[in-house]
């Protein structure tokens, strides 16, 4: 710790703060610059994107925001509080042949009654139509009319929403699914979330009891419970409730057809190839419509099979025979080694598949077999085509009363946001799960 | 080959399933309720409505029929089917009847093996102007354009309809009509032809309704009634004698409201046997003596039905034209209850 004296000419180091790099690289000025005009052509193409985003959204926000309705209980609140009169104008008339004329014709224009603030906006804008003249002759006329601007009308939505979310399930009884489709997805969640204790036993729990659990508390029927047909399940309910049980169902199924597919013993190998090339074959209305229409005939007559049983086995099958394929693909991508491996530690076929190969081989498939699950999710709308009445459906039979013909715009926007939140869900977690267990070699 | 196999298996299945049925009243009576077909959904005709029940012109006919049955309107299971999957639940006993807009054909009565029990509604093909185009019937239309879809009987029948009455026309052709529509109000054509019924729907999702107007001429024939299965002619009789009930009370003027009195003050002997005052009528058909009053008083007359569900004062505003009794310048015409 010696300390040497340099006298008065020690110049002492003292570092100076870096100078912050050009204000035009970095922030939100560097990035504009880098990423949308670092040359006049990136710029030229940024300009045009612009333009198109800007005319999309603005379009969309009119539609849905500015223009529309939200408040009232009725079709009637969507409805223009503003009188359209039929104006006399003259103006000039083109006959087919080419000659002119001039007529007299009727123009709309909007009035608004006393006192009364307009809830619409209308343009005024030209377009051609036909007129009759004398002599029973088709003139065409351009005349300048108002026009009034649709905006979106959410009443339908808000007043159709529970029909959407529970078909025709009765409205005193619909705590029931609530209860348990948010149990379900509690208990999902809590599955799938890391370093909670006892999440096998959750798991077993959701594949065995739940479901039988749920199934009394649709039906009902016991327990003092009020029994609801399951023709009266619709809505998102009967979308989530195909879905789920084709994907538990489906899963297994497809593990077992693949792993009979490669076995070696030849009435299950051949078993197991007829049932998954025959159903990866067939299109799935196909199987809808032989579950629903050809089956009954085939059926002694009076036999009640039920229609949601029918086509929930269809389903599941269907896509077995899909997860089967990506299994067996699963399967493949293994070394040999690995079952060499378990073969020399003298494990038997059952503990081999179990300890050594699934697990390696479910992880290889795991975007794979999500896919799957997000199709058969957005594929359970085909059940409408058998009278199902799934969420689509029930968004489909909204506009067919009278009342709200001609909303179907709203419903498939709202139907598209319900199904996009689900399926992004999905996809989002398998990307987690895929990084979680660095599948990627 | 394997195809043909199971569809014969299946027409056999078929043809089995239908002989072994009969008793129809007799299993909706222990049941508890009919199950009916509808459409997937027709404005006016039959759709769920803001309350989740089901509720159109079609929907009443089985809500007829089920409180003629059962004595109570509401016990009704409603089996939404498509043009498609309408004829194999008939055929396989999963509905006990169609009430869902279908054309009563040859094909369909004799090929099909089915019953048709009357018509509820005579649609035909007609034509929709802009009302200021000053049009008051088509035989005005000489000269004019039309909006058609294409390859279809639509487009045969226009053509059909010009030629009889001397007069010209250039038809513009779409395929789908949600396109036609938009062209139509664009100004492309002059009139617009499609079944009445569907003009009225396509005009009710119109911007402007009320500038519009369907001409009265109707120039092709679609009846459209409800229909049982071949084998079980009690059945038939029920369903044919509801849509009867129906027309006859708008005749004698029964409505929903009158009804209940009306047996203690009419002096009609139509009106008292209808309504189960004189003889047996409603035994005859193994149900009971009240059935007529049931389906009068829970479902209304013909006309009360129709006007709720599809008359002028409802979003779809069909006039009435040939859907209005024989007496009134109509076609109904029901034969008489004796």
């Amino acid at each position: 710790m010696s300390q040497i004296d340099y006298g008065e000419t020690q110049a002492v180091f003292t570092p100076r703060p870096d100078l912050p790099p050009p204000a035009a690289t970095v922030g939100v000025l560097g990035w504009v610059r880098a990423n949308l005009v670092p040359n006049w052509f990136n710029a030229v193409i940024t300009l045009v994107g612009l333009g198109v985003i800007y005319y999309i959204v603005s379009g969309l926000l009119t539609w849905a925001v500015f223009d529309a309705h939200f408040a009232g209980n009725s079709r009637q609140a969507c409805k223009p509080n503003v009188n359209i009169v039929m104006d006399k104008v003259a103006t000039t008339g083109i006959l087919p042949d080419g000659t002119t004329l001039q007529l007299e014709t009727t123009a709309a224009r909007v009035a608004v009654p006393e006192g009364v603030s307009p809830n619409v906006r209308w343009e005024r804008r030209i377009e051609p139509r036909p007129q009759r003249v004398a002599g029973g002759r088709y003139a065409r006329v351009a005349v300048e009319e108002d026009h009034i601007i649709e905006g979106a009308c959410w009443v339908f939505i808000f007043v159709r929403f529970d029909q959407f979310i529970y078909g025709f399930y009765p409205k005193d009884e619909r705590w029931r699914p609530t209860v348990v489709i948010g149990v379900g997805l509690l208990l999902i969640f809590y599955m799938l979330t890391d370093g909670l204790p006892h999440r096998g036993r959750v798991a077993m729990f959701l594949l065995l009891p739940f479901p039988v659990i749920a199934y009394f508390m649709f039906s009902g029927g016991v327990l003092g419970l009020e029994y609801v047909s399951n023709d009266k399940w619709g809505g998102l309910l009967l979308t989530i409730i195909i879905s789920s049980v084709a994907i538990t169902g489906a899963l297994p199924l497809g593990i077992a057809l693949a792993l009979g597919r490669r076995s070696v013993m030849p009435i299950i190998r051949w078993f197991c190839i007829v049932v998954i090339e025959f159903f990866r074959s067939v299109p799935m209305i196909t199987i809808l419509f032989m579950a629903m229409v050809v089956l009954p005939l085939f059926l002694p007559p009076g036999t009640v099979f039920d229609q949601l049983l029918r086509v929930l086995i269809g389903v599941t099958i269907f896509i077995a025979a899909y997860t089967a394929e990506v299994v067996r693909g699963g399967l493949q991508a293994l070394p040999k080694g690995q079952y060499e491996a378990a073969d020399a530690l003298g494990l038997g076929y059952f503990k081999m598949m179990r300890l050594i190969i699934l697990p390696q081989a479910l992880r290889i498939m795991i975007p794979a077999i999500v896919s799957l699950f997000i199709g058969i999710f957005k594929d359970t709308t085909l059940v409408q085509i058998v009278g199902l009445n799934d969420l689509l459906t029930m968004m489909q039979l909204g506009v067919a009363d009278a009342e709200w013909t001609g909303l179907s715009k709203e419903g498939y926007v709202v139907c598209g946001l319900i199904f996009f939140l689900f399926c992004f869900s999905m996809s989002r977690y398998s990307m987690y799960l895929e990084r979680k267990l660095h599948t990627g070699h | 080959m394997k195809n043909t196999a199971i569809l014969a298996l299946g027409v056999g299945a078929a043809m089995f399933a239908t002989a072994a049925y009969a008793g129809t009243v007799d299993d909706i009576k222990k049941r508890g309720e009919l199950i009916c077909g509808v459409t997937t959904g027709l404005a006016g005709f039959a759709a769920p409505n803001d309350k989740g029940e089901w509720a159109g012109f079609d929907v009443d006919v089985c809500r007829a029929v089920a409180a003629g049955v059962l004595g109570d309107s509401m016990k009704v299971k409603f089996v939404p089917t498509t043009g498609k999957s309408r004829f194999p639940a008939l055929q396989s006993g999963e509905v006990d009847m169609l009430a869902r807009n279908t054309t009563w054909t040859f094909d369909r009565d004799v090929k099909l093996g089915f019953e048709f029990a009357g018509v509820n509604f005579y649609d035909g093909q007609g034509f929709m102007v802009r009302k200021d185009l000053g049009v008051k019937s088509a035989m005005e239309l000489d000269g004019a354009t039309v909006c058609v879809t294409t390859g279809s009987t639509t487009e045969l029948n226009l053509g059909d309809f010009f030629r009889a009455n001397n007069m010209k026309y250039v038809p513009v052709v779409f395929e789908k009509s949600d396109e036609i529509r938009a062209g139509y109000i664009a100004g492309r054509c002059d009139a617009y032809t499609t079944d009445r019924s569907g003009l009225a729907a396509q005009r009710s999702q119109m911007p402007n309704p009320d500038a519009h107007v369907v001409l009265p001429e109707v120039i092709s024939k679609e009846p459209l009634g409800p229909l049982v299965r071949h084998g079980d002619n009690q059945w038939g009789d029920v369903v044919r004698w509801t849509l009867n009930v129906m027309i006859i009370a708008e005749e004698k003027g029964l409505t929903a409201a009158n009804v209940g009195g009306m047996l203690g003050s009419t002096n009609d002997p139509e009106v008292k046997r209808l309504l189960g005052g004189e003889g047996e009528y409603g035994a005859r058909l193994g149900l009971s003596n009240d059935w007529a009053m049931n389906i009068i008083k829970q479902v209304g007359n013909y006309g009360e039905s129709y006007e709720r569900n599809i008359g002028p004062n409802t979003p779809v505003k069909l006039a009435r034209g040939v859907n209005g009794p024989w007496n009134k310048g109509g076609i109904l015409y029901s034969p008489p209850f004796r």
